[in-house]
């Protein structure tokens, strides 16, 4: 059991090792089938363990080697598996497997291909080791890992300078974010003399500590500005919609599915801290709200496929956050595997459009792809349900049960959950509207282009859209459950680590809402079909677009433009200013003084040296001479 | 004032001293590279010359010593210094050392 532990995140650095060293040796299907059995063996090793944690709910930890000790801090590199890991490590092995799967066909002409399957073997790696830490500082390691490999990933195509732009700020953003987690985790240390989870959240720990609630609050403030910063939360959420720069399977992986749930898993994973601060925890709801609803916001007036997925994905995350500001830790996650499927899903499928449009992303020159792309037209419709919340697939049982723990925490939070919701289902239908149905509205080059992807590009779709129709089934709401005699299992097996949500609401009340939403999420529906097909609405180019506010949510509230303003550029005139007034005329100054200095004088002193033998051998008896007179 | 083999000592010492200041001025005034090089072995020879006046005349054999030694530096050190002469002079077609001056800053 230990050594199958240790084995899972061996398996993708092992893979990536392999690739990153033969490189040009190895023929390009060569490597990526070494980049997708790595990854599977992974896969199925965390399916044993899960297997086993199902049987037994006892945490497993095992440490891997002493790592730094030091006086009486002392940190091993350990790994700890437990429900939420566990759950954790499928939904990556498992989405990243099939997404590798995905990437053979969608990279094969791509002459990067090699360097690409290294990468995703080194993110999956890092991933692994982010969620199976069994203290934060090995968190840490994961959590920078992800970061680096999701930067080098968004530049992939680094010949193009916007994604090394895209890149780096997401690089940037998440620096942010890093600082404080790193400010948390010392905070941690000097507070409470370990960084274990074993050791903090053992239970009454944190309770009995001498602690005051403020320092707690500062904490958990900290853990919260690092999962901002991953997770893409406002004000530091910008890069996730840019980060669309790399190629669609990088954005399916790491920017849907895993990377950016980071932040839930690490709140969800300090949970016991977050649930002794409830003014942390306001903050979290409401910027999870706030989030949810200016991506949705600007996903409604996006036109560009892969962007609109990607403000779903913000809109989204900022859903599970409100489920972590209630309470609802078992809710997030639910939502956050769900997420993984439905959203890998849906970035998946538009990678398999743009294959089929070479290259182009623009949904408003798309149109009629149904016939010619059968299999990703019907994956995508389950996609789409699925993030609509449509029962009874994955995304309505999870979209449910934030949006009732919701209700019992606070209405208006449900309000504008609800609100979020409907748009949800409003901007993904009218993307798959304008997508699939309709007339093709390309050239007639891209038309004749079309073509329904290879098997290994449908299969991991067909895949997926299982797992988004029947995942939900895990997870039933209590008032559905007891009816047909089911329980919540996914409750019940993450209750040890998670606890079970204390808010309770009545069953009729339930039921109301739940019917509520769903009458609600048809009706935006059946009026993005009247829109988009019935009417054959098509939103109007850049330069014709009218009514103030569409523009301005078409601009993404110019939030980039703003930050450019506030931050960037003053910062960029401050570094000028340094460059010019201060580095070049007196630290360069000074060493290039010095420099001159010492060429001046040689040049004065090398007069001395002509050459001639005679004139040194004079010099060389005079002094001699001069040297004996002195000394006797 | 002793006597060595019927020579006075200061003798030696007067003789070896005008060998040496001969040598010492042809290295410096002559230009020839040949001349100098002979001065050096000159001023090298003024000077085992009275290493082995000495030797004699306190009876202690180790400047003798002394002297085989460089004897045998100096055979060394000419058979270079000349092999050296002799590529410059193939490459410069000279030995004079007004003309050969170019190894300066």
């Amino acid at each position: 059991m230990e050594q199958l532990v240790k084995l899972i995140p061996l398996f993708p650095l092992i893979s990536f090792a392999i690739i990153a060293l033969m490189n040009r040796r190895l023929s390009k299907p060569l490597a990526a089938v070494i980049a997708c059995i790595g990854v599977l063996l992974s896969f199925i090793d965390s399916a044993v363990v899960f297997q086993s944690q199902l049987q037994s709910f006892h945490p497993v930890e095992v440490k891997v080697f002493d790592w730094i000790i030091a006086g009486d801090f002392n940190a091993s590199f350990s790994f700890l598996v437990d429900p939420l890991s566990s759950i954790f490590l499928m939904v990556i092995t498992g989405v990243g497997f099939l997404i590798h799967l995905f990437s053979v066909g969608y990279m094969k002409d791509d002459d990067g291909m090699r360097r690409f399957f290294a990468y995703l073997n080194l993110f999956i790696f890092f991933m692994l080791v982010l969620v199976l830490g069994n203290n934060f500082l090995v968190m840490f390691i994961g959590w920078e890992g992800v970061g680096f490999c999701s930067f080098m990933l968004i530049g992939f195509w680094y010949k193009d300078n916007k994604n090394n732009d895209a890149a780096k700020k997401a690089f940037v953003m998440n620096r942010i974010g890093d600082l404080g987690f790193l400010i948390a985790m010392c905070l941690i240390f000097f507070n409470f003399g370990s960084l274990n989870y074993s050791t903090l959240f053992s239970p009454g720990f944190l309770a009995e500590s001498s602690v005051s609630t403020e320092t707690l609050t500062l904490i958990t403030f900290c853990l919260f500005v690092g999962a901002m910063g991953k997770s893409a939360q406002i004000p530091l959420y910008t890069w996730l919609p840019d980060a669309m720069a790399g190629p669609t399977p990088v954005s399916a992986l790491i920017h849907a599915a895993t990377m950016v749930t980071a932040g839930i898993y690490m709140v969800a994973r300090t949970n016991v801290m977050f649930s002794l601060t409830p003014d942390t925890m306001t903050l979290v709801s409401i910027i999870g709200i706030a989030t949810a609803l200016l991506g949705a916001v600007i996903g409604l007036f996006q036109n560009d496929i892969k962007k609109v997925l990607a403000y779903s994905t913000v809109s989204q995350l900022g859903l599970m956050f409100v489920a972590l500001g209630v309470g609802a830790y078992t809710a997030a996650v639910f939502h956050v595997v769900t997420h993984a499927f439905f959203k890998a899903l849906l970035f998946l499928g538009s990678g398999s459009v743009i294959h089929a449009m070479g290259g182009e992303q623009d949904i408003r020159v798309m149109g009629g792809l149904k016939k010619k792309l059968p299999i990703t037209y019907l994956t995508f419709l389950i996609g789409t349900l699925a993030i609509s919340g449509i029962p009874p697939l994955a995304g309505f049982f999870s979209k449910d049960q934030i949006l009732s723990e919701a209700f019992a925490h606070n209405k208006i939070l449900f309000a504008l959950g609800l609100l979020v919701s409907l748009m949800t289902a409003f901007y993904m239908f009218r993307l798959f509207f304008l997508t699939f149905h309709g007339s093709f509205r390309g050239t007639h080059d891209q038309e004749h282009h079309l073509h329904e992807s290879p098997l290994n590009m449908t299969l991991p779709l067909i895949v997926l859209a299982v797992c988004a129709a029947f995942a939900g089934f895990v997870g039933f709401p209590h008032v559905i459950g007891q009816g047909l005699g089911l329980h919540n299992l996914f409750e019940a097996y993450l209750s040890p680590v998670l606890g079970v949500s204390s808010s309770h609401i009545e069953a009729s009340v339930e039921w109301m809402l739940m019917g509520l939403t769903t009458v609600l999420i048809v009706m935006v529906i059946l009026y993005a079909r009247h829109l988009f097909v019935s009417k054959n609405y098509v939103p109007e180019s850049d330069s014709h677009m009218k009514g103030s506010f569409k523009k301005l949510a078409y601009g993404k509230f110019y939030v980039d433009e703003f930050y450019n303003k506030v931050f960037t550029q003053p910062l960029d005139k401050v570094s000028l200013f340094l460059e010019k007034g201060i580095d070049i005329p007196v630290v360069d100054g000074m060493v290039r003084g010095i420099g001159k200095l010492t060429q001046g004088l040689a040049s004065i002193a090398r007069k001395i040296q002509t050459g001639n033998t005679g004139y040194y051998a004079i010099a060389f008896v005079f002094a001699i001479l001069l040297l004996f007179i002195f000394f006797i | 004032m002793q006597n060595l083999h019927g020579i006075p000592i200061n003798y030696y010492v007067i003789l070896s001293t005008a060998l040496f200041c001969v040598g010492a001025l042809g290295v410096m005034l002559r230009r020839n590279a040949i001349i100098i090089f002979m001065c050096v072995e000159l001023m090298l020879n003024a000077v085992n010359l009275l290493l082995v006046a000495f030797s004699s005349y306190f009876g202690d054999s180790q400047a003798q010593v002394f002297v085989f030694f460089i004897m045998a530096v100096a055979a060394a050190e000419v058979a270079v210094g000349l092999a050296i002469l002799i590529m410059i002079f193939r490459n410069a077609g000279t030995s004079d050392t007004d003309v050969l001056t170019k190894l300066k800053w």
